[in-house]
This record gives C-alpha cells, sequence and structure tokens, in this order.
C-alpha cells in the first residue's frame, strides 16, 4: 500500500543544512527498510501554473489552484503495510524537515 | 416458546454476542461494513425465527453462522467476491495469533474504533455501534446531534478506516501505551451511558452497557497492569458500579448519594475499587502524577468510605476536585467541582461559582438541576422551579425525570 506524504508548511524556505542532514538520513532508512518509493521538494506555489483544457482551448493561470496560508512544499511517497506504520515514518520524517505532515493513501 | 421469552433471549443474545459477532465477521472479511450489516440481518432473522423455531443450543454460533452466511451472499449479489477476498487477505495479513496473545477478539475491534488517526468524536460512536451495539439513533441521542448526522460520522469513519488502511490489531506492546488513553476516554462515555441511559422508553440504567464497559476496562487492565489510569478507570466504574441498587428507587426513582441506602452498596466491588485507589495513591507517593481517571476514582473512594453522608469528608473531596480543574478546566469539572463546594462552604459560594458556566452549560441538563437544587437551599422557591422545569425538559433519563419532577413539586 502506498502513501503520500505530503510536506506542509507556511515558507517557501529551503530546508536548513542540519535539517537536510536529517531528511537524507530519514531517506537512508526509509530505502534500507524497503519503505521508499520516490520523493522531492516543491519551489514556492507563486511559481505554479494552472492549466485546463476541458473546454476548447487550453488556458493558462499563474498562481497555484488554491491559495492558502499553508501549502505543500515537498513530499514522499511510501510502500507501507498499514497507516500504523505510514504514520510512524510520517512522524519520523515530521521530526526530520521539521514540518508539519499529512499522510494520504493512494487508491 | 412464548414471544416474550424469544424476545428476551434476542435482548440477551444481543448484550452477549453481537461484538463477537462483529469482531469476528470483521477478522474473516476485513471488512467492517460487510461486518456490520451481516450482524444486524443476524440479529433480524432471530427476531422472525427463534419465536416459532425456538432459541438454538448455541445462540452466539447462531449468529455467527447465519451472520457469515449473509455476508457471503452479500459479497456474491455484488459479485465483487475475488477483490473483497483479496482486500480482506491484504488487510487481515498478520499471521493468526495464539488465543492467549489476542486476549479478546472484541479487543482488535475496540483498538481499531478507537484509531488515533479517527476523531474521538467518530471512535466513541464507532466503538457504541460496532462493538457495544447500539443502534445509530441510540447513538445520537446520547450525544445531542441529529440521526442522519451520526449515520454519516459512522460511515465516514469505516470509509476511512477502509480507505487509509487502519490495521485490524492490537498495537504492539511499544505503542500500547499511547493508544490506550483514547480507549479509555471511549470506554469511559460507553459506561456513562449505561449509567444514565437515555431515551424515554429505556431502562434508567443499560446494565448491558455498563457491564460491557467493565469488562473491556478489566481487560485492558489485565494487558496493561502498570498503566495507572486503566487502573484509574476501572476504579471509578467498579465504585460507581457498587452504587448501582441504591441508586434507583423501586418505583424508578434517581436516589441522591445522600439518601442512597448504603448497606445495599456493593461491598466486593467497593473493596476491589478501593484496593486499585489505594495501589495508585501508593504510586503517586512515589512520584507518579495521577491523570483524571485515578482523580475521579479517588473522589469516589472518598464517597464510599462514608458510614453514612454526613460523614464525607467534603474538604478531601474538594481538594481532589482543584486537581481536576487544574488537569481539565472545562465547565463540567467546575460544576462537579461547585457541588462539593456547596457542602463544604454553603450553596452561597457554589451558586457563585457555578454562574459563570450559564452560557457554556446552558443545554446540559445537570447544570440546571444543581442550580436548581442550591436556589431551593437558598429558598430562592420561584428560580428553584425554573430551574428545574429547565433539567426536567432537558433531562433524558427516566430515573432522574422522575426524581426531579418529585422536587419541584415538593418546592413551596
Amino acid at each position: 500500500m502506498q502513501y503520500l506524504v505530503s510536506v506542509i508548511d507556511d515558507t517557501g524556505d529551503l530546508a536548513a543544512p542540519e535539517q537536510q542532514a536529517a531528511i537524507d538520513a530519514f531517506d537512508d532508512r526509509l530505502k534500507a527498510n524497503g519503505h521508499w518509493v520516490f520523493a522531492g521538494g516543491l519551489t514556492v506555489p507563486g511559481s505554479a501554473t494552472v492549466v485546463d483544457n476541458r473546454g476548447e482551448e487550453a488556458m493558462f493561470t499563474d498562481g497555484p489552484f488554491l491559495e492558502s496560508k499553508e501549502f505543500l512544499v515537498g513530499f514522499w511517497i511510501i510502500e507501507a503495510d498499514d497507516l500504523d506504520v505510514a504514520l510512524k515514518l510520517a512522524a519520523e520524517g515530521s521530526k526530520a524537515c521539521d514540518r508539519k505532515i499529512e499522510v494520504r493513501p493512494f487508491r | 416458546m412464548s414471544a416474550v421469552e424469544a424476545r428476551e433471549a434476542i435482548t440477551r443474545a444481543h448484550n452477549e454476542e453481537w461484538a463477537r459477532v462483529v469482531a469476528s465477521l470483521t477478522r474473516r472479511f476485513g471488512d467492517l461494513d460487510i461486518a456490520e450489516e451481516a450482524a444486524a440481518e443476524a440479529f433480524a432473522t432471530a427476531v422472525q425465527r427463534w419465536p416459532a423455531d425456538g432459541v438454538p443450543p448455541n445462540p452466539g454460533g447462531w449468529l455467527t453462522t447465519t451472520a457469515t452466511r449473509k455476508a457471503i451472499d452479500r459479497i456474491r449479489r455484488e459479485s465483487k467476491r475475488e477483490d473483497k477476498q483479496k482486500e480482506a487477505r491484504l488487510w487481515c495479513d498478520d499471521p493468526p495469533e495464539p488465543p492467549e496473545a489476542i486476549g479478546d477478539e472484541r479487543l482488535r475491534l475496540i483498538f481499531t474504533c478507537c484509531h488515533p488517526a479517527l476523531a474521538m468524536q467518530a471512535r466513541v460512536a464507532l466503538t457504541l455501534r460496532m462493538v457495544a451495539g447500539l443502534t445509530v439513533p441510540e447513538i445520537a441521542r446520547a450525544f445531542l446531534v441529529q440521526e442522519a448526522a451520526m449515520g454519516q460520522r459512522i460511515t465516514r469513519a469505516k470509509a476511512k478506516i477502509k480507505a487509509a488502511r487502519i490495521p485490524y490489531r492490537v498495537p504492539s506492546a511499544e505503542d500500547l501505551p499511547a493508544r490506550i488513553s483514547g480507549v479509555l476516554a471511549v470506554l469511559y462515555l460507553v459506561f456513562n451511558e449505561g449509567y444514565l441511559a437515555t431515551g424515554p422508553d429505556t431502562d434508567p440504567v443499560r446494565h448491558d452497557l455498563i457491564a460491557e464497559a467493565i469488562r473491556l476496562a478489566r481487560l485492558i487492565r489485565a494487558l496493561m497492569p502498570e498503566d495507572g489510569e486503566v487502573a484509574g478507570l476501572l476504579a471509578l466504574m467498579l465504585l460507581t458500579e457498587a452504587r448501582r441498587t441504591a441508586r434507583v428507587s423501586p418505583d424508578g426513582e434517581l436516589v441522591a448519594l445522600a439518601d442512597q441506602d448504603r448497606a445495599t452498596w456493593d461491598a466486593a466491588l467497593i473493596a476491589e475499587g478501593h484496593g486499585l485507589v489505594r495501589e495508585r495513591l501508593a504510586a503517586a507517593a512515589a512520584g507518579a502524577a495521577p491523570g483524571r481517571y485515578q482523580i475521579l476514582a479517588a473522589i469516589s473512594a472518598v464517597h464510599t468510605s462514608a458510614r453514612d453522608a454526613g460523614d464525607t469528608d467534603w474538604s478531601q473531596v474538594v481538594a481532589l476536585y482543584d486537581q481536576l480543574v487544574r488537569l481539565d478546566p472545562s465547565p463540567i469539572v467546575v460544576l462537579n467541582r461547585a457541588i462539593a463546594v456547596a457542602e463544604l462552604d454553603g450553596p452561597e459560594e457554589a451558586l457563585a461559582a457555578i454562574d459563570p458556566l450559564e452560557h457554556e452549560l446552558a443545554d446540559y441538563h445537570a447544570y440546571h438541576a444543581a442550580r436548581a437544587d442550591l436556589l431551593r437551599r437558598l429558598g430562592r422557591g420561584r428560580e428553584s422551579r425554573a430551574a428545574y422545569d429547565k433539567a426536567i425538559e432537558l433531562a433524558g433519563n427516566t430515573a432522574e425525570v422522575a426524581y426531579l419532577t418529585r422536587r419541584r413539586d415538593q418546592l413551596e
């Protein structure tokens, strides 16, 4: 079972060096224990473009689809047997990057 | 077999077997929805069949077999048999454990229903439906919400358990302490619903819920003998249950603590409860900070140690409430402290303490009942009557309504 582990923040700041080290160590543990699928960091929502090609012509809109005080700054996709395992890993991840995290299962 | 006998057998089976049927079907099919629906269908079938066919020699076995058949029928009907079975295998992939490790199949069910990824309200609702077997209208009434909203709350919780794959198992030893407090809060709510059952046609005390709450609390105590709050909650339940028969008069009226016949209190339950409280007092003396259940149990121990109401050590009770207010300054705790203050410092002090709660507790019958009593003691009959009226209007418990009505009608 795969879970999207989203990192939530209200700044677009890069991880501090000690946070980055903790994140790298966490990534290594994910890989060593077979939980790793994918991960990535994102730039600020202001760099996003919304595309809508449901009509006759593709529409491009500057900015994120939802303006909010807190936003997605990065994510992991992890493989875990059940939610208990996923929540435990997410708690480690939250500690490593010092940010709030949302866990959401894939269908 | 008479219809009455059959109905009694079904009620008994519902109290004793509901959670077991749901738990075993959940284990087998890996799906709370299927388990709940099939269990309900099995009981409905019993209602139809038992009066004519007689009660089967092993009602629990009959119900589990019938429910299993209903579940398989449903899965076939939905023609998703392959998918469901695959899902079930995935979800319950832990190897079968020896029976002594499981302790009780229902414990799995309760830990899943009380999972921290579910909102507290959802945990309570789900536990009452899946473990205690209350109907959605009963649960809605217990929590003063609309039936449809309560139904939705339960449906959403089940959907999340499935989609997020909340596991169906007792947590590992390492996770157990963190998971226990949510379970205790749920058990306490179940106990209180049994103790002060709501509903115009409901018995004032629902022994099935009380027994279920105590039984589960004992089980968790056996699993976690070191946990102070588990011991505290069990002690609190025992000391409350010990006074049960004294609490409702033969004609179905609530009897206030001061007026109870203390000779009818259950001495064995009190001794067991006091033993647990002593154990926790020793732990507190050694530096363990008591949680709210331990403090509530200690308050109950003070009451059950008094030979008669006049002997009650009210300064001790108020001191314990002070400790509780520091831990949990909720309006209901402040209200209960004030009721003790009335005995120590008089009704005027107590009234001053509860007046600020008027807005927050406007819909809480016990607030109006406490106020009515204080106003009565202060000789403010007209205001007291109005407060009794409000309390009677809001109280859902039949014994309490009878008590409040008599007190109101005794006013000058």
